[in-house]
C-alpha cells in the first residue's frame, strides 16, 4: 500500500463516519458493526457522558422503538432517537463497558457464573416475548457483561434480520421458539468443554429442528436450567439409574452421613455389648 | 404441611424405628411394647421443639446442633427414670435427635398458609 493508497482509505474512512451536525452527540471511535447499522462511542455533550450511538443503514427508526418498549434490566435502555442530516435514523443508548459474551466466556469462569449469564439472558427474552418482541439475531456478540457482572442484550432485531447461521433456527417462520434455539446454542457456546450431561441435554432440547419439540418458552429452558443447578433432574435429559443415584447423595450427603452415623452407633453398641 | 406437624411425623416414625432397635437385645422382648411407646413419645417432642425452631431458624446446621442436643437431653431423661443404660439410649437419641432437626429444616413450609 503507498501512500495515496493510504489517503484514500483514510478519505473513505472519513467519509463513511457520520454527520452528528446538529445532534448533541460528538463522535468517538467505532465500536463495532451490528444487525443494519455500525455502532460508535460517542459524547453526548449536553449530558457529559459517554454513550452508544447506533446509526442504521437506512431511515428505518423501528428497532429504535422496538427496544425503547423494552424496559428491563438486562435489556440495554435506549435515551434518545433521531435522524441524521443526511436521513439515516440513529439512537443513543447507554454505554456498556465490560466484554462480549463470546469473550467472557473464553475467560476462566466458573460454570455457576456461565449459568448466571445465561439465566439473565434468558430473563431478557422472557420478558420480551411477553410484549410480543422476538430478537430475532441472539447470539454471544450480542451480549454484553458489563463490569459490575450485568448483562445487557442487544442487537434486539428488526424484520429484515434473518439470525446468524449457527444460532438461526431451521424455521420457515421465525417466531419466539426460534429465540428459544438461539438461546439453546447461546447455553452450548458457554459450556466448558467437561460440561455436565443435564447441561447439554437442555441445550439440545432447546435447539431441536422441530420447533414443537423445543422448550415452549424461555421460562420453562431457566426451570430446567434451574432444577439443574439445585441438583434436581432436569426435563430435557431421563438420567441413568446410577446418575440418579449419584444425584440423590450429592444432594442428601448430610442425611446420608446422619443415617450412617446412626448405623454405626447401634452397631458399636451392639459389639461393645457382645465383647 | 407445616414444619411442626412435619417434626411431629419424623419424630414419630424415626423414634419409633429407634425404640424397635432394642428387639436386638432378648432382654427388652416382655417390655418392647412400652419401649416402642416411650420412644415414639421422645421422638415425637423432639420433632415438635425442633420443627418449632425451623419455624423461626433457617439454617440446617442449627437445625441440627438443636435437634442432637434435644435428642440427647430427652434421651438422657429416659435414661435417668430407668437409671441405667445411659449409653445405650443417650447416643442413638442424640444421632436420632440430629435426623429430626436435619429433617425439619429440609422439609415443610416455614409460615402457617392463611386461608
Amino acid at each position: 500500500m503507498d501512500v495515496s493508497d493510504s489517503i484514500l482509505d483514510h478519505l473513505r474512512h472519513v467519509a463513511a463516519l457520520p454527520d452528528l451536525t446538529g445532534t448533541r452527540y460528538e463522535l468517538e471511535s467505532e465500536i463495532g458493526r451490528g444487525g443494519l447499522g455500525v455502532v460508535y462511542a460517542a459524547r453526548d455533550r449536553q449530558l457529559d457522558r459517554r454513550v452508544a450511538l447506533k446509526v442504521l443503514d437506512s431511515a428505518l427508526a423501528g428497532e429504535a422503538q422496538l427496544i425503547a418498549r423494552l424496559e428491563h434490566p438486562a435489556i440495554v435502555p435506549i435515551y434518545e432517537t433521531g435522524t441524521l442530516p443526511d436521513g439515516r435514523a440513529f439512537y443513543a443508548m447507554k454505554l456498556v463497558a465490560g466484554a462480549r459474551l463470546d469473550r467472557y466466556a473464553a475467560g476462566p469462569h466458573s460454570l455457576g457464573e456461565r449459568l448466571r449469564v445465561v439465566r439473565r439472558v434468558g430473563e431478557a427474552l422472557a420478558f420480551a416475548h411477553t410484549r410480543g418482541v422476538i430478537h430475532r439475531d441472539l447470539k454471544p456478540q450480542n451480549v454484553m457483561v458489563g463490569e459490575f457482572g450485568e448483562v445487557y442484550v442487544m442487537d434486539w432485531g428488526v424484520e429484515a434480520v434473518a439470525g446468524t447461521p449457527a444460532f438461526r433456527a431451521p424455521d420457515a417462520r421465525m417466531d419466539a421458539r426460534s429465540d428459544i434455539y438461539a438461546l439453546g446454542a447461546l447455553l452450548e457456546s458457554v459450556l466448558p468443554a467437561n460440561a455436565p450431561p443435564a447441561l447439554r441435554a437442555i441445550g439440545a432440547k432447546a435447539m431441536q429442528a422441530d420447533p414443537a419439540a423445543r422448550y415452549p418458552d424461555a421460562a420453562a429452558l431457566l426451570v430446567d436450567i434451574g432444577r439443574f443447578q439445585d441438583g434436581l433432574a432436569v426435563e430435557a435429559w431421563s438420567e441413568p439409574a446410577w446418575h440418579r443415584l449419584r444425584r440423590f447423595g450429592s444432594r442428601n450427603a448430610v442425611l446420608l452421613w446422619l443415617l450412617a452415623a446412626y448405623a454405626g452407633v447401634k452397631l458399636l453398641l451392639f459389639f461393645l455389648r457382645n465383647i | 404441611m407445616n414444619k411442626i406437624v412435619v417434626g411431629l411425623l419424623f419424630g414419630l416414625i424415626l423414634g419409633a424405628i429407634d425404640g424397635a432397635t432394642a428387639w436386638f437385645y432378648p432382654e427388652t422382648h416382655s417390655v418392647i411394647g412400652g419401649i416402642l411407646v416411650g420412644s415414639s413419645i421422645k421422638g415425637m417432642l423432639v420433632g415438635l421443639l425442633s420443627g418449632w425452631f425451623a419455624r423461626r431458624v433457617e439454617s440446617t446446621r442449627w437445625g441440627v446442633v438443636v435437634g442432637a442436643g434435644l435428642g440427647l437431653l430427652f434421651a438422657f431423661l429416659v435414661a435417668a427414670m430407668q437409671k441405667e443404660h445411659y449409653l445405650e439410649i443417650m447416643l442413638p437419641g442424640f444421632v436420632t435427635g440430629a435426623i429430626i432437626g436435619f429433617l425439619t429444616q429440609r422439609t415443610g413450609t416455614r409460615v402457617p398458609v392463611k386461608t
